[in-house]
């Protein structure tokens, strides 16, 4: 069996994007400097947060709300909410 | 002026929709609020339901929910690279009525359980954000919601809003979750015909069985895997505490990967199609996580006050009780007149006094010992492997030679590092 990306997994889930983003990095200069690690762009599970060029973009388009980020952001500098209602992820079956 | 209810529930989880069932059937005015699209559509657990407490709520639910397999066995693997030692109970009057507990899928099923606390007459309304509670003079008074005019009163609130309970953290109920207090699971529904899972898993077709996976599944970091069956589809998937993901820089969905190639699993769910792909937390934290759960108009229910038995893997059978126990105080206060700190203080007396108290107390120092000393899921599970293997391996050794092999194996760490570590072991989940 070959291994699916997370690119394949996310084409399962099904999203009602807001325009807003609902994640926030609250100072781009903590990532930058203070965090080697970039720990958010490991454990996200839907890989929401990438490291490019010299900052953390953020695709919340394809988040699940699950807060891991919100409580595993060694700087808190992650501000988090949910999407507006009815917005974000829409779970189908499990 | 903005409506006045009875009772407010946040949240259409299986906590949150005990309460509003139960109190909308004793005649209180109740409204729910969801902030998906329906209820169930953010809601992710691995699919075991419990039926004692559920039926207590709705009797025989079984004849209409929307439950995927009753569960007649109950597998335990503990899984090296390339094997596993196995355990497992079967039992046919699980099968039969009333069941022990099922295997469903949530957003099919916290839809029928919020559509039947509709029936009971409260009023559901989705697709709408709690932001905060209104204090006014210490007491929760209402909601404020992301509608325009969006402001909602109540006697008393009801805080089911997950996991991520930031409602309750405003309110300064808890100092929020901790990294490892909260496990961090994905899972997928794999589509798989109906005959090919009873042909699998051994069953017939109303016939489920559950597998629950330690060590390499999570790389032996403290957390499990698991593979249920539903009716034409199985749940697969994997946890860790997030303290442990961060430690070991995992990435979630890669260590669900590599459970999906594991040659234990690979051929129990070959040819069956991934069909979504979910995460969410678990609040694993147990007793001494349980934050302030009453104050004055307002009480906590569900994974929003931590109640979730991770040794056990029950979680919504804690939450629906705690909805339950909910309602039954709002009862007792709608009576007194009064919905005050000390009149709501016993629903904290039933939590603290049921099973779901008494359970996590039993268990409040394990996860903590298990994360502290990875020994038990690294070294152990490992061991008892190459143990089983040398001991069934016919190889013209003499067993009482390989039972001689596989004691030094236990042993060569040191025969007081291993009883203590038993000891610990056997300590925290006596």
């Amino acid at each position: 069996m070959s291994k699916a990306t997370i690119e394949e997994k996310q084409y399962l889930v099904r999203f009602k994007a807001d325009t807003e983003s609902h994640l926030k990095i609250l100072d781009q200069n903590t990532c930058l400097t203070d965090c080697d690690d970039k720990l958010c762009t490991l454990f996200c599970p839907a890989e929401v947060y990438k490291f490019e060029g010299d900052r953390i973009s953020i695709g919340y388009e394809g988040c699940h709300e699950c807060g891991s980020c919100r409580i595993g952001c060694p700087h808190q500098n992650i501000e988090w909410k949910y999407p507006k209602g009815g917005h974000g992820v829409i779970f189908r079956l499990a | 002026m903005a409506e006045k209810f009875d009772v407010i529930v946040v949240g259409g989880g299986p906590a949150g929709t005990t309460c509003a069932y139960q109190c909308a059937k004793n005649g209180l005015k109740v409204i729910q609020i969801e902030r998906g699209e329906f209820p169930g559509a953010k809601n992710v657990m691995g699919g075991v339901l419990y039926r004692k407490q559920l039926e207590e709520v709705i009797p025989e639910f079984w004849h209409e929910a929307p439950i995927e397999r009753p569960i007649i066995e109950q597998r335990l693997w503990l899984m090296d690279q390339e094997s596993a030692v196995t355990m497992s109970y079967k039992g046919q009057e699980w099968g039969q009525e009333p069941y022990n507990n099922f295997t469903v899928l949530r957003a099919k099923f916290d839809q029928w359980f919020a559509q039947k606390a509709v029936e009971q007459g409260a009023l559901l309304i989705t697709e709408t954000v709690v932001e905060e509670c209104i204090v006014e003079d210490g007491k929760v008074v209402g909601v404020r919601t992301d509608r325009p005019d969006g402001e909602i009163y109540a006697d008393v609130v009801v805080l089911a809003d997950g996991v991520n309970s930031l409602l309750s953290k405003k309110l300064g109920f808890h100092n929020d979750l901790k990294p490892e207090h909260a496990a961090l699971t994905v899972m997928e529904v794999l589509n798989l015909p109906t005959d090919r899972i009873n042909e699998r898993f051994n069953l017939e077709d109303n016939q489920g069985c559950t597998i629950e996976i330690f060590g390499d599944a999570t790389k032996g970091n403290l957390g499990t895997a698991f593979l249920y069956t539903n009716k034409e589809s199985l749940n697969i998937g994997v946890g860790t505490t997030l303290s442990s993901m961060i430690k070991g820089k995992l990435k979630p969905y890669e260590l669900l990967e590599n459970l999906k190639n594991h040659p234990m699993v690979r051929s129990l769910i070959k040819d069956a199609e991934p069909t979504e792909y979910l995460a969410h937390l678990i609040p694993e934290g147990g007793y001494n996580a349980i934050p302030k759960l009453v104050g004055d108009g307002v009480i906590v229910v569900g994974d929003a006050a931590q109640l979730v038995n991770s040794i056990h893997r029950e979680g919504s059978n804690l939450a629906m009780k705690s909805g339950s126990f909910a309602a039954e105080t709002i009862l007792l206060a709608k009576e007194a007149g009064r919905y005050t700190e000390d009149v709501l203080d016993h629903y904290r007396q039933q939590i603290y006094d049921s099973f779901i108290g008494q359970d996590l107390k039993k268990y409040k120092d394990a996860a903590h010992t298990f994360e502290t000393y990875p020994q038990y899921l690294k070294e152990y599970i490992p061991m008892l492997n190459k143990a089983a293997n040398h001991f069934f391996t016919v190889d013209g050794m003499s067993k009482s030679e390989k039972q001689r092999d596989v004691m030094k194996m236990f042993t060569e760490r040191g025969k007081w590092k291993t009883a203590q570590e038993l000891y610990r072991a056997w300590r925290v989940m006596k």
